[in-house]
């Protein structure tokens, strides 16, 4: 009896791992395409994903729109955020020094935290699953749809983004800029424009992130940082850059951060996922997927 | 340069001597009492910021330490508030160490990540572990710390000694700024590849500075508690480190005045919003204290996209301008 | 063997089988080269060739992916740069990098950093007016200053100073660690005619020091008239050595250079 609740339990943790870990993996793909772009870390990464989910609730609580259709009226809305925070605060600065830019990141961090706290107050706000099917059941274990969703929408964003990166010419401007600037405009290409898509698909990848998992975690406007700080510890651990990289860790971080929740204690569940994220910066920063040299070849 | 941070520290002494004097108001006192616990931070956040060039977004974190240093070590232990403050420069010492070391290694942004994920745990500690912080209610009923005998127990007397440590703290980066230390520092900041052709050992130099930057935020946390004799989570939070890293920016991280202006300007400015809020209403905007952290993120962007050496350099340069223009 | 050769006959460096990888460029290809205490020895090249990476590897900014850096008969291979300044290497960079915001003086109290002890705690206790090792590294300093002939500009700004005096200055920092070996990247890049005769004196006063001098230049006026050796190197490889006549008359080296 206790052999099979033992394994159900594990089968729970790990489904809600991968749940919280898709999240994570979608925000560590954010960090890694602006900082492939720029060499700069993006401190507001966690608020698209806040944005994302409050917006989506009020497209469809309080709007009554469709769920597809709120969903891409989001995404392209935070994208605009994305775009915007690029063209306001990070083209203009004539000698962006990599400490400025991070400076700055924050500052616009603060501002949408802010906006966000001003226009949906401090409390959670719910959202509709997708789907209301009933949960399924999986060896004892409980599937909620929106899990499946997540999963589904998850691999929907990483295959979009191979494509995108592989076989587009934008994309593959885009990885020119990121592998050598100078070599890439020398080639016509525009690096701005392609800094500021990198910030705009940034965007929308994390709000993509936040609508999917708000009708689990219910979203409010304090999220940010916490979701940012993870996603960007799952980023590290794939190999700051390494998107495939931050996909793997992404859920791996997930997993354990529900491992340890579920068996050592839930109250310090969040405190595990960055002791996580220190002692991979210890042990291995170059992460699992990384190699050294890579590491040192950006600047700061 | 010498010069003048002599003339300013003596012109700070004789500004402290006198304010109690011109205010009569205990209340101002007190916030004038919280700017020095941040322009003590802020000194060594910008040490680190402006010297090293490195960012710590956890800052928070090690005032949280001292501050619950002094307290645990006090009323669990008994201790004498000079003991378990310098217990708790240990222990923030220690941990600095521990956490730069390898994060020092490595580019900015490790460190930057990594001070953030600390305080975010530090804070979750304090918050969970009731048994030791008291948890969300904190702890109470520390006791006052003493000076010479005399037991600081009034606003005047803490106004007197906090700014007095600040006094020493100014002196103490002065004489590290101008010295081997402070030439290999600031050499650091102006090549790292040239300063260590030289001989400079950049890793450990950023280390050191990263310790001693924590110290200073210890030492300040300390002092809050013995001040207000109660601590709890709250002002120990993200936004507080974040809320650092302004001031230092926004006074200018490159000039330990700088930091110093910006830590008074961003301690008085929540002061000035409240009273400011009657005319903001005429105006048809309701004003609330939650609003504050919008009025810090948008004087940081402003700062940062358009004086970006921060507001002591504008004003030097504005100064300068002036007087050319009288010349003229 | 080598290094009893490298000992015996004077080498203060000494390169062999030296290659350096970036992900797929091969920068530096099996060199081996060795150079002679005491000597001017310059290395020409096209741009690209890879000399600076040399001196990267040299200063311990890079690692070798083969091969091995003897210096002094030491294997110099994982030494980080501080240490190899420690050693009593010094050296320049392609794109003069000063310490901008400090003065000229200041900047060459940096450079008797390993010269002096004074360590956080002293330092943050007393005044720099009551260090007596503060006197002493100021006076010092000047000296060097005054060796390239900058003493009248010691309170100047560095980033103000026009390009020749500006490489004049990094000079005298570098020799403020007073180094065996000074590696000069391009001193007299962007140097009209009169300021490339006075970087030639001074690096004659420097090798009158017993300091051993490499340059990387693209001056040959200037390489031919003070070197005692010239190391050519083109793609990563040496395809020439020998003295300054010698090597105007080699053919490879014209190909390489007409080919750039």
């Amino acid at each position: 009896m206790n052999q099979v609740s033992g394994l159900t339990d594990i089968i729970q943790f790990m489904v809600m791992g991968v749940q919280r870990g898709a999240i994570y993996a979608m925000v560590a793909m954010g960090f890694n395409i602006i900082y492939n772009a720029t060499g700069i870390i993006n401190f507001a990464q966690g608020e698209f994903v806040v944005l994302g989910g409050l917006m989506m609730v009020t497209l469809t609580m309080a709007a009554k729109l469709s769920i597809p259709f709120a969903f891409i009226l989001t995404v392209i809305a935070v994208t605009a955020v994305g775009v915007l925070m690029e063209r306001l605060t990070i083209n203009p600065v004539k000698q962006p020094t990599v400490l400025r830019l991070i400076i700055i990141t924050i500052a616009v961090s603060i501002l949408l935290k802010g906006a966000a706290m001003i226009i949906w107050g401090k409390g959670s706000h719910y959202m509709n699953h997708f789907t209301n099917a009933a949960p399924i059941e999986f060896m004892g274990a409980i599937i909620l749809p929106q899990t499946l969703w997540i999963i589904g929408i998850l691999l929907f964003v990483v295959i979009g983004l191979i494509v995108f990166f592989n076989y587009t010419m934008t994309g593959k401007c885009i990885r020119a800029c990121a592998i050598n600037r100078d070599a890439a405009r020398l080639a016509g290409i525009n690096d701005r424009k392609m800094v500021m898509l990198s910030f705009g698909l940034s965007a929308g990848i994390g709000a993509i992130a936040g609508i999917i998992i708000t009708p689990i975690i219910q979203m409010d406007y304090g999220r940010g940082a916490l979701l940012g700080l993870k996603g960007f510890g799952a980023a590290v651990l794939g190999g700051l850059g390494n998107s495939m990289g931050a996909v793997v860790a992404g859920v791996l971080l997930g997993i354990l951060e529900a491992l340890g929740a579920g068996y050592i204690s839930s109250h310090y569940m969040d405190a595990m996922a960055l002791l996580i994220l220190l002692i991979v910066l210890f042990i291995k920063p170059s992460g699992i997927f990384g190699s050294s040299e890579a590491m040192r070849l950006k600047e700061f | 340069m010498q010069g003048r941070d002599t003339a300013g520290l003596i012109a700070l002494i004789v500004l402290i001597a006198a304010i109690p004097l011109m205010i009569g108001n205990e209340y101002y006192l007190g916030v004038l009492i919280f700017a020095a616990f941040n322009c003590l931070t802020c000194i060594g956040l910008c040490l680190l910021m402006g010297y090293a060039g490195q960012i710590s977004i956890g800052h928070g974190a090690f005032v949280a330490i001292g501050a619950y240093s002094a307290g645990i070590f006090t009323t669990s232990l008994g201790w004498s508030p000079w003991t378990a403050m310098i217990a708790g420069i240990v222990i923030v010492a220690v941990v600095s160490a521990m956490l730069g070391i390898p994060a020092l290694r490595l580019k900015g942004h490790y460190l930057a990540m990594a001070t953030l994920g600390f305080a975010s745990i530090i804070h979750i500690l304090a918050v969970a572990t009731v048994d030791v912080t008291g948890g969300p209610s904190g702890l109470l009923n520390i006791p006052r710390i003493a000076v010479f005998g005399y037991e600081l127990d009034s606003d005047l007397k803490f106004f007197y000694f906090s700014w007095a440590v600040v006094v020493i703290g100014l002196y103490v980066a002065f004489n590290l700024i101008n010295s081997r230390v402070g030439r290999g520092l600031r050499a650091l900041h102006g090549s790292e590849d040239a300063a260590s052709s030289l001989g400079v050992n950049i890793t450990f130099y950023k280390i050191q500075v990263f310790v001693l930057s924590a110290v200073y935020a210890g030492i300040s946390g300390s002092l809050y508690a013995y001040y207000v004799n109660y601590i709890d989570p709250g002002p120990f939070g993200v936004m507080h480190s974040v809320l650092l890293v302004t001031m230092v920016a926004v006074g200018g991280m490159h000039k330990i005045w700088g930091a110093f202006t910006g830590a008074v300007l961003l301690s008085l400015l929540p002061e000035f919003l409240s009273s400011a809020t009657d005319y903001l209403q005429v105006i048809g905007i309701a004003y609330q204290p939650d609003y504050d952290i919008l009025v810090y993120g948008g004087i940081l962007l402003l700062i940062m996209l358009f004086l970006p050496e921060g507001v002591f350099d504008g004003l030097g340069r504005a100064a300068r301008a002036g007087r050319q223009m009288v010349r003229r | 063997m080598n290094r009893m050769q490298d000992k015996e006959s004077g080498h203060i460096l000494w390169l062999e089988n030296i290659r350096k990888v970036f992900g797929g460029v091969v920068a530096v290809d099996d060199l081996t080269l060795g150079v002679e205490k005491g000597s001017v020895t310059s290395m020409i090249g096209p741009n690209g060739a890879g000399k600076t990476t040399v001196f990267n590897l040299i200063t311990g900014f890079l690692a070798p992916s083969g091969g091995q850096i003897s210096y002094s008969g030491r294997l110099i291979n994982k030494v980080k740069p501080h240490h190899i300044a420690a050693l009593g290497v010094a050296r320049t960079f392609q794109n003069v990098r000063l310490f901008p915001q400090m003065t000229v003086l200041e900047n060459v109290m940096v450079g008797r950093h390993l010269r002096s002890k004074a360590g956080m705690l002293f330092s943050a206790c007393l005044p720099p007016g009551w260090r007596p090792e503060e006197k002493r590294v100021r006076q010092e300093a000047m000296a060097h200053l005054e060796f390239v002939g900058l003493a009248d500009h010691a309170d100047a700004t560095a980033g103000n100073l026009p390009l020749g005096s500006q490489r004049m200055l990094e000079i005298a920092r570098a020799l403020a660690i007073e180094p065996f070996l000074i590696l000069l990247d391009e001193p007299a890049a962007g140097l009209n005619s009169r300021e490339t005769i006075a970087m030639g004196e001074l690096i004659e006063k420097i090798r009158q020091q017993q300091i051993t001098v490499v340059l990387v230049e693209h001056d040959m006026e200037l390489v031919m008239d003070i070197s005692d050796r010239v190391l050519v190197i083109n793609f990563g490889r040496l395809i020439g050595d020998g003295t300054p006549e010698a090597i105007q008359e080699n053919a490879d080296v014209i190909a390489a250079y007409l080919g750039e």
